[in-house]
């Protein structure tokens, strides 16, 4: 089992290193460089040299792709193209705050989502389960943006009862960031448990139909012991895996609800920098997403290993 | 189902047929077709100038004149909404079509190959993937700017790389079967086992994968347009409509829920569609990953 960890382990650094260079090209593709699109259209004679001459762009696009990957790799992030500032200080607290806005969504939205999967596994195909289903196809067709402004349209502007917008600076201290914080946090736990749900229902029916839960019906043991001692504890395995999905999802959708609701986290971050062409911020940020999905899958995937000895195999582990 | 004798279309017409006695079928292709109608045919419906501004009637509520009110800068939201959908379904529209088939091709080639090119591959597809929902669309676009020259070729790849796997996993599980090795002892060439046996098994699973990644692409097509990174400004958009109303939304909330429910029953549809689709190829949906 060892061996299967440090194996995975190993992926996930190639990994990393395969998005380093993939984003590092990616802005090197681009027509000019950090330079002309920062300075735009004063991008000329002294002005672009000078600029050049600080961001060390006359040195080959390799040695500078060493130097940026050794400073991330030792936590510096570099400059940012506009500001000069530190982006490390720039992505600091917001950073946080974006944690804080996950952290809430799955500490409310794993709990629900699996007792709601369970239901719907257990009455499949009767009411509660139309219900629920319906429910998360819904919540997972509707795009992030729609779902954020029909409910600041019905909760902050109909009902009054939270603020529509976050107006709380970056660096504020967590608990002033609510009430304000509820209703972003909100459509994240709407959507992660849509997908959450889906999946575990999936799980659940499958154990459901096993044989070894046909032999225990068989046998005469009660239903409710069948459900909890031998069908739950198989389908939910599953479900670490598909929590981690979820929860690289949530990295994504995050941006378009924190522009949504003001929110200063690395979303809004991110899409500012785009706006004024900030390229090395875009890739600070890009790195630490990336960063962040590999290391929670990797978790994930090591702790099926270790609660699911089926995996251990050579063979399962090549999927 | 490889079997030549039954002619695609009549199989294409039974499987419609059958997803017609579905309700989501019934219901998802209804609101499909209607708002793939109203795309084609609404520059001859609407009833003004999609950029005609009235000063003298901005954030009106609805009335006999303006069905569904007018906007900040007194412009019909009807005729925006009705237009709202053309750009999107123009460019997902062409742009899934090419992502399934450059993701599908490679994704069966690889399959099939095996060997390194294959475990490179998949480790470029795991890094792209790392990347998750509309941050690679960003980052690309922060590279070579907005606009439907860009956004079409970029979704168009970014949508491929997810599919690459998928192909790859339903040819490596055709390829197992019986009719391969029998295909094989019959000497049939490696190109011709691929375009007669494999890929005709594989189409179902490429088929509805292709309308929900449709979806889905919808979906980030129009959060690039909320975000400000799709369509620019004058074109009518239902993610820019939704994007510029949402400040006015106190005063005037028709502007922000026309577009949003016109948006919601398209993508609701096209899902709905989808699903019905699985369903009848027998294809289980439920169990495939978010991503």
């Amino acid at each position: 089992m060892i061996g299967l960890i440090t194996r995975r382990m190993a992926l996930g650094l190639v990994t990393l290193w395969l998005v380093s260079v993939i984003i590092f090209l990616g802005v090197e593709a681009l027509p000019g460089d950090a330079c002309t699109a920062v300075l735009a259209r004063d991008a000329q004679g002294p002005a672009l040299a000078a600029c050049r001459e600080a961001m060390g762009l006359g040195t080959p696009a390799f040695e500078r792709y060493l130097d940026w990957a050794a400073g991330i790799v030792q936590g510096d992030l570099g400059m940012s193209a506009s500001g000069q500032e530190s982006i490390a200080e720039m992505v600091g607290y917001r950073a946080r705050n974006s944690l804080l806005l996950a952290a809430g969504a799955l500490a409310v939205g794993i709990p629900l989502s699996i007792s709601l999967g369970i239901v719907a596994g257990l009455t499949r195909d009767r009411w509660p389960d139309l219900l629920v289903s319906t429910g998360a196809i819904l919540a997972m067709t509707i795009p992030e943006f729609v779902a954020a402004t029909v409910l600041i349209l019905v909760f902050a502007i109909w009902l009054g009862w939270v603020p529509a917008i976050v107006l709380t600076p970056a660096d504020a201290p967590p608990l002033e960031f609510f009430p304000e914080f509820f209703l972003a946090a909100t459509v994240l736990t709407m959507l992660m448990i849509a997908h959450v749900m889906r999946m575990i229902r999936a799980s659940v029916i499958e154990a459901m139909a096993s044989e070894y839960v046909q032999m225990a019906t068989l046998k005469g043991v009660p239903h409710a012991r069948i459900v909890l001692r031998h069908a739950l504890p198989n389908a939910l395995l599953p479900a670490i895996n598909v929590i981690a999905l979820t929860v690289a999802w949530l990295l994504g959708g995050v941006v378009v609800v924190e522009v949504v609701f003001n929110y200063p986290g690395l979303g809004r971050l991110l899409v500012d920098a785009i706006s004024g062409r900030d390229l090395p911020v875009v890739q600070a940020i890009t790195m630490i997403v990336a960063a962040t999905y590999v290391g929670v899958n990797l978790v994930a995937d090591i702790l099926s290993l270790v609660l699911n000895p089926r995996l251990r195999s050579y063979r399962a582990s090549r999927r | 189902m490889t079997a030549p004798a039954l002619s695609a279309a009549g199989r294409a017409g039974d499987v419609l047929r059958e997803m017609l006695t579905r309700p989501s079928g019934a219901i998802g292709l209804t609101l499909m077709i209607l708002h793939l109608c109203l795309a084609i045919a609404s520059p001859w419906l609407v009833p003004y100038d999609y950029k005609l501004m009235d000063a003298a009637s901005t954030l009106a509520p609805p009335s006999a004149a303006h069905w569904l009110g007018t906007d900040h800068l007194g412009r019909d939201v009807l005729t925006r909404v009705m237009l709202g959908g053309r750009e999107a379904l123009l460019i997902t529209g062409i742009a899934t079509p090419v992502a399934m088939l450059w993701g599908g091709l490679a994704g069966v080639w690889l399959g099939l190959r095996g060997g390194w090119p294959d475990e490179v591959a998949m480790r470029l597809v795991d890094a792209f993937l790392a990347l998750p929902g509309i941050l690679p669309l960003l980052v690309l676009i922060t590279v070579f700017g907005t606009g439907g020259e860009v956004l079409l070729p970029t979704l168009a790849f970014f949508f491929g790389i997810p599919v690459i796997r998928v192909a790859r996993a339903a040819a490596h599980e055709v390829v197992a079967r019986d009719f391969v090795s029998a295909a094989r002892a019959r000497g049939q060439s490696r190109p011709d086992i691929v375009r007669r046996e494999i890929l005709p098994n594989v189409t179902d699973t490429l088929l509805v994968e292709g309308a929900m990644r449709w979806s889905w692409m919808l979906l980030g097509f129009s959060s690039l347009s909320f975000l400000g990174f799709g369509v620019s400004p004058p074109t009518p958009d239902w993610g820019l409509m939704v994007s510029d109303a949402r400040i006015y939304m106190s005063l005037a909330p028709w502007g922000v829920i026309a577009p949003v429910v016109a948006l919601s029953t398209l993508i609701v549809g096209i899902n709905l569609t989808a699903d019905a689709l699985a369903k009848t190829l027998c294809l289980d949906r439920s169990r495939k990953a978010v991503i």
